[in-house]
């Protein structure tokens, strides 16, 4: 066995979006999308990363690949800085390690578009290929994310949302990436179709060794698709493990009451299952609480929750949680 | 599971799956038992071979187009004047500067289908040459248009920011000035002409077409296959003509097509007001006016060139509204 590798990492990674500047373009209100994430990611493994709707998840992950620029912390692939290569001159080999499967497989291919084109126009930007070449390549691609290659000259708008995604995750491998972010690439899609599409994902990471980090909110789906999970809170990590020790022994008060609402698929238990009920709402990241962000809705919480902020602590050899109870 | 289970056949005697005889021994049914199931192979997806043959968008729109009567009429009748407009001058045997003053302000015969004008021109030919004229001043006056708009109004709109917020103010300032008093002041500027005609009009009319433009690229620019070719490194020029602009085209086209008979209006005003095309040339505003002079004693010669004008808008008027019809994605069925 070697070594696990390290392919990327992000350092205090911090992104906070002005919502409002006054007059001389000083920032009035902010919002604190993602705060101080750390994350690692090893080369041939996937990263789960879970919350709730508005936690910052999908911010994390546009920043990684370079979509948005941090307001703080560093991204590293294989040791380089993702965003001081993007702005110098050799930012378009590091574009081309790093590539993103969609959400929404409607949006996400150009309408007006062949297949064929939307596949080949990132070897054409990239230069990868004569003409020939990329007509072959789109052939194969489409053959390896299970599609039919004589309908590379068929617009989008034919095809059905899992056909798509496979077209956007054909698009992604294109490049050859080292890297691949899926934003939530099956919440879109049927059940049956998810199941596909998952299955499709994890057959290329054997065949090509790729890296994803797996944006998602089924918590069942991820716990099978990735090795280790993270989940997040309001812009920050609140506890991080490998994905079965996770489920079976969640340590933040957050991850208990997020795992409770997995639904069992056996009736009986179902009914026995014990849920754990948060009340209110996530608290708007404009203003978030002091302290531990996670404390207004947290049953557990204390005096020293609203005064320090609890750091991410490894209880665990490869787990990290952030909670004053542990540790 | 890699077999489906087809239904009764008495004839089939087949191994049977587990998951089969395990059914069937809890299965209160006593007629069913598992040797009535057949094994089927699992069959690839098969819902390639029943798609319909591929449509581009162009051929969908054009035909929701060909639906729209009103839309079609009006393309007829605009081809029709356009034909006439390239090929009727060789099959009138006057032209357009002959004059024939025994016979000024005579009414429409056979020889003068539509009579002639106060020095004895055929009107008939003046307002075939008219069209020429007219027409072109609207498709070249709309060109241009077309192409600041889109362009300012692409670069506002995907830029953001500050950029878009100087644009768009710069835009506001010009929407405030009336755009004959602009074209009024262009053509003092630079003379009377035709060619003077299509850079004054498209120069002042393109602030619609930018407004629109950008509100388009604004919406479209949040859509997932731009960051996609963001992502890949695309420049901004590649993103904005191949992602963006190919997709704001339905708006862009039916701007176009309804500034057009705006055009035709503009220059019909100028001419009137004596700053059009010179004498003997003769656009439909020109004939118009020089019509109006003599509208006590000879309505004719304000009433033809009039219906020209008033069916070209017309025309345009259907076919743009069947082309926003036709082009609007919500439309697709």
């Amino acid at each position: 066995m070697s070594q696990p590798q390290t392919l990327l990492e992000t350092k205090n990674l911090t992104k906070h979006f002005v919502t409002k500047r006054s007059f001389l373009g000083e920032p009035l209100a902010t919002v604190r999308a993602v705060e101080g994430v750390n994350l690692t990611v090893e080369k041939g493994k996937t990263l789960g990363l879970v919350g709730e709707t508005g936690c910052g998840k999908t911010t994390v992950g546009r920043t990684i690949v370079g979509l948005y620029n941090p307001t703080g912390g560093e991204v590293l692939l294989n040791g380089e800085n993702v965003h001081a290569t993007l702005a110098g001159p050799s930012a378009m080999t590091i574009r081309r390690k790093m590539q993103m499967i969609f959400q929404d497989p409607y949006s996400s291919l150009n309408p007006r578009m062949t297949v064929g084109d939307i596949i080949r126009e990132p070897m054409e930007i990239h230069h990868l290929a004569s003409q020939a070449e990329m007509k072959e390549r789109v052939w194969d691609l489409l053959k390896q994310v299970g599609l039919n290659p004589e309908h590379a000259s068929r617009f989008p708008h034919e095809f059905s949302g899992g056909q798509r995604q496979r077209v956007g995750i054909a698009r992604a491998l294109a490049v050859n990436p080292e890297f691949i972010l899926c934003d939530e690439p099956i919440s879109a899609l049927d059940v049956s179709i998810q199941a596909q599409v998952v299955n499709l994902l994890e057959e290329l990471q054997a065949k090509l060794g790729l890296t994803y980090i797996f944006i998602a909110h089924d918590l069942s789906m991820v716990k099978h698709i990735s090795q280790r999970v993270a989940v997040m809170y309001l812009g920050s990590v609140a506890e991080i493990a490998p994905s079965l020790h996770l489920y079976d022994n969640p340590l933040h008060p957050y991850t208990q009451a997020l795992l409770s609402a997995i639904p069992i698929a056996d009736p009986k238990l179902e009914k026995s299952r014990k849920r754990i009920l948060l009340e209110g709402d996530i608290p708007s990241p404009l203003n978030p609480p002091s302290g531990c962000k996670f404390r207004t809705r947290c049953r557990k919480a204390f005096d020293r929750c609203a005064e320090e902020i609890p750091v991410l602590k490894e209880v665990e050899p490869g787990h990290q949680v952030a909670c004053h109870l542990v540790g | 599971m890699s077999s489906w289970i087809r239904g009764l056949n008495s004839t089939a005697e087949r191994t049977v799956d587990e998951t089969l005889s395990l059914n069937a021994n809890t299965n209160p049914n006593p007629n069913l038992n598992p040797s009535l199931f057949e094994r089927v192979d699992f069959v690839l997806d098969t819902s390639y071979d029943i798609s319909r043959p591929s449509t581009t968008f162009w051929q969908d729109a054009w035909r929701r187009l060909k639906k729209n009567k009103m839309a079609m009429v009006g393309l007829f009748i605009l081809t029709l004047i356009s034909l006439i407009a390239i090929f009727g001058p060789y099959l009138v045997k006057h032209t357009y500067s002959d004059q024939n003053l025994t016979l000024a302000n005579a009414s429409p015969s056979a020889e003068y289908w539509l009579g002639t004008d106060n020095l004895g021109r055929d009107l008939l030919i003046r307002i075939i040459y008219g069209a020429r004229i007219s027409l072109s001043i609207g498709v070249v006056a709309s060109l241009i248009n077309l192409l600041i708009g889109v362009i300012y109004g692409g670069i506002s709109g995907y830029c953001g920011g500050r950029v878009d917020s100087i644009m768009m103010r710069i835009v506001d300032v010009m929407y405030c000035i009336p755009m004959l008093l602009w074209v009024i002041m262009l053509m003092v500027v630079l003379g009377p002409g035709l060619i003077n005609i299509f850079i004054a009009i498209g120069l002042t009319d393109w602030l619609r077409m930018a407004r629109i433009v950008r509100g388009q690229i604004l919406s479209l620019k949040e859509q997932e296959y731009v960051m996609a070719a963001q992502l890949t490194g695309a420049n901004t020029w590649r993103i904005l003509s191949l992602h963006l602009i190919p997709n704001s085209m339905g708006p862009i086209i039916i701007t176009a097509t309804l500034a057009i008979p705006g055009a035709i209006f503009t220059e019909a005003f100028l001419s009137f007001i004596g700053l059009g095309v010179s004498a003997p040339m003769a656009s439909w505003g020109v004939l118009a006016s020089e019509g109006v002079a003599n509208l006590r004693s000879y309505p004719f010669q304000l009433f033809f060139p009039a219906a020209a004008i008033s069916i070209t808008m017309l025309c345009f008027n259907f076919l743009g509204d069947g082309l926003r019809d036709a082009l609007d994605p919500r439309m697709r069925k």
